[in-house]
């Protein structure tokens, strides 16, 4: 009596559906991983780039035109300066000063404007560093970062210099140390 | 009249008691300002929006220590742990949350994870099932495969024992 004993191999695979699902499911992870990490290395907004109108919300005791909410586009036609910066920045306060200045010296000419936006701050606070340095061109707060995340600033100082026509024109990374440095970028602008 | 006069002291009794309740909450409201403790059980459930990953109980950054007197703040105008992070949500952004809230694309950090470790489980049980014991196969095909396998087994243990007895 003989046999052949035969080992078969065993059933692999899983169903057509699952294998189509699975695939499906992992493309879609690492798309969003893509683009996720795509966004987070793109850096902060370019010179060149058209800034996307956004509002702000204005500290208390602070206004624009009696407006206590301001838009960008709002300052159409205007050059506009825009510093993120939050109280517990050191090196906010080095250009504060500065930044108050360099608005005083522009403010009566009414085609250049200063807009303060506070990141990730708290409101008490806030408005002691504001009285402290005596700033008085309109600040307010980035509620919920939206403007932060449109701008993808990389931290605080950092300021925005945009022109008439509402273009990307020089990004500050960090403090100004003199006037005279806001002064030039601020008036390279103006000649365009 | 005679009526009248027990339900005057009655009302007059219970607004002294309530007064006396109110007055006393307030009273022991006041000067007691929230514990740590009660602070960083609600800094514990928020993450630093400027250092990443950090939970606000532990973040040693000035920001944070700010952040933890307006939590503080807060408690003592008698808000609750749940409106106290609306509050932070609505200034600072979904970010600050140590889970992310399930709206919109955020749904697929709540249903890819588990959907995963689902297909991983089928896999692992469809792939423990193919490791099952070989099957013996009869050429002839007649006989099923158990009854083929006992037979096979049975034969090589009458050649053993054949063989022993040889031996003996």
């Amino acid at each position: 009596m003989t046999e052949e004993i035969k080992t078969l191999p065993p059933k692999r695979g899983a169903p057509l559906w699952a294998q189509i699902l699975t695939l499906a499911g992992l493309i879609a992870l690492l798309t969003m991983v893509w683009l996720i990490l795509g966004k987070r290395q793109q850096g902060s907004v370019q010179p060149g780039e058209v800034i996307p109108d956004f509002s702000l919300t204005l500290f208390k005791d602070y206004q624009y035109n009696e407006q206590t909410q301001v838009s960008l586009s709002d300052f159409a036609g205007k050059v506009v300066v825009l510093n993120f910066w939050a109280s517990w920045c050191k090196p906010c306060e080095q250009e504060a000063a500065e930044l108050e200045a360099a608005w005083k010296f522009y403010e009566a000419r009414g085609d250049v404007i200063f807009l303060g936006i506070d990141y990730v701050d708290t409101e008490p606070e806030a408005l002691l560093y504001l009285k402290k340095f005596g700033i008085t061109y309109p600040n307010g707060p980035d509620l919920r970062t939206k403007i932060s995340q449109m701008f993808r600033i990389r931290g605080v100082p950092e300021t925005y210099f945009i022109n008439r026509s509402g273009v990307l024109r020089y990004v500050q990374v960090g403090p100004f140390t003199t006037l005279q440095q806001i002064q030039s970028i601020v008036d390279s602008i103006l000649a365009e | 009249m005679n009526r009248q006069l027990p339900i005057t002291i009655y009302v007059l009794s219970l607004a002294l008691v309530l007064t006396a309740l109110t007055a006393g909450r307030a009273f022991a409201q006041g000067p007691q300002p929230p514990t740590d403790d009660e602070v960083n059980a609600v800094a514990k459930e928020l993450f630093c929006p400027v250092c990443e990953n950090t939970p606000l109980d532990v973040c040693p950054t000035q920001a944070c220590r700010q952040w933890r007197d307006q939590i503080r703040s807060l408690l003592a105008e008698g808000k609750t742990s749940d409106e106290i992070k609306q509050y932070f949500v609505d200034t600072y952004g979904d970010r600050v949350l140590n889970e992310p809230p399930r709206t919109g694309f955020n749904w697929l950090a709540y249903i890819v994870p588990p959907l995963v470790i689902l297909l991983g489980a089928l896999s692992v049980v469809r792939t423990l099932k193919g490791m099952k014991k070989p099957v013996v196969v009869s050429p002839a095909g007649g006989a099923d495969r158990s009854e083929a396998r006992r037979l096979a087994e049975d034969d090589y243990a009458a050649r053993f024992e054949e063989e022993v007895r040889k031996r003996k």
